[in-house]
């Protein structure tokens, strides 16, 4: 949780002090539901990876493979999020893209494939199990830092 | 218990939800009264905690493994504080919306959670 000071005294130096300049918020007003959500899926899909990675991974490594990728991207955007500024809003940008781009071609991977998947991914069947936020939550994304702020320093 | 306990908390999760939705519908952010009903949400989180851990100390199994049982009652109790923690950093509609998230989600980790224990 990034509270504005804290946002504003990273990097920023020996001005923060006297005028507190800040990177320009990216998760203000909608920006902090999204954060909530993207928070969540980053706890789902990495403590199960982690879990089924460690106890199972023979069972359908891929599947388990490519729900450690889905949260380390989620992780990145996440960061980026309560990073602030516009960098930070470029890389979120395109993790967003890499992300949607992800869940369209694993979920359709998972449909066209069965075989190659003997337990679900994260991104199976474009979300369905996690009630197809992955898919919903990029297009989301997107459009929240579609452009940059107009406090941009 | 466990049972009745994950389905009360349940209940009072969706209706925390839908509380704070319509604060955020009513444009409002999260109040005192709001983060009361937090504290009463995750207090029955934190009895669910101990009941789970007490039984299975007692020798008792979840179904879907003991690592995943206790992950998601230790998820179980974080969420609603997390998102009570955003809302006070966000003190417009978006902090309510973000609470009647975190409820959504409650809601189903306890669900998710009587599948595992195997109600």
């Amino acid at each position: 949780m990034a509270t504005p000071e804290k946002a504003g005294e990273s990097g920023s130096g020996g001005e923060a002090a006297e005028a507190p300049r800040r990177r320009n918020r990216l998760i203000s007003g909608p920006g902090t539901l999204l954060l909530w959500v993207y928070g969540v899926m980053v706890v789902g899909a990495v403590s199960r990876s982690a879990v089924q990675i460690s106890t199972e991974f023979d069972h359908a490594p891929l599947a388990y493979s490519l729900s450690a990728l889905a949260g380390l991207v989620y992780g990145f955007i996440t960061y980026s999020l309560v990073r602030g500024g516009e960098k930070a809003r470029r890389a979120a940008l395109v993790c967003c893209v890499a992300e949607l781009v992800g869940v369209l071609t694993v979920g359709t991977w998972t449909l066209a494939d069965k075989a190659a998947f003997p337990d679900a991914t994260v991104w199976s069947d474009y979300g369905m199990g996690y009630l197809f936020i992955p898919v919903l939550l990029p297009l989301t994304a997107l459009w929240w830092l579609r452009r940059p702020r107009p406090d941009a320093d | 218990m466990l049972d009745a306990l994950t389905i009360a908390i349940s209940a009072a999760a969706l209706a925390l939800a839908a509380w704070c939705g319509f604060a955020a519908y009513r444009d409002q952010p999260t109040k005192d009264w709001h983060f009361i009903g937090m504290a009463v949400v995750t207090l029955l989180t934190v009895v669910q905690l101990i009941v789970g851990i007490v039984r299975l100390a007692q020798g008792q199994e979840a179904d879907q493994g003991t690592t995943i049982f206790v992950s998601y009652l230790l998820g179980a109790f974080a969420c609603v504080p997390v998102s009570g923690f955003l809302s006070l950093a966000e003190r417009t509609r978006w902090g309510s919306a973000t609470v009647a998230a975190g409820g959504v989600v409650l809601a189903v980790l306890e669900v998710r959670l009587y599948d595992i224990w195997g109600g």
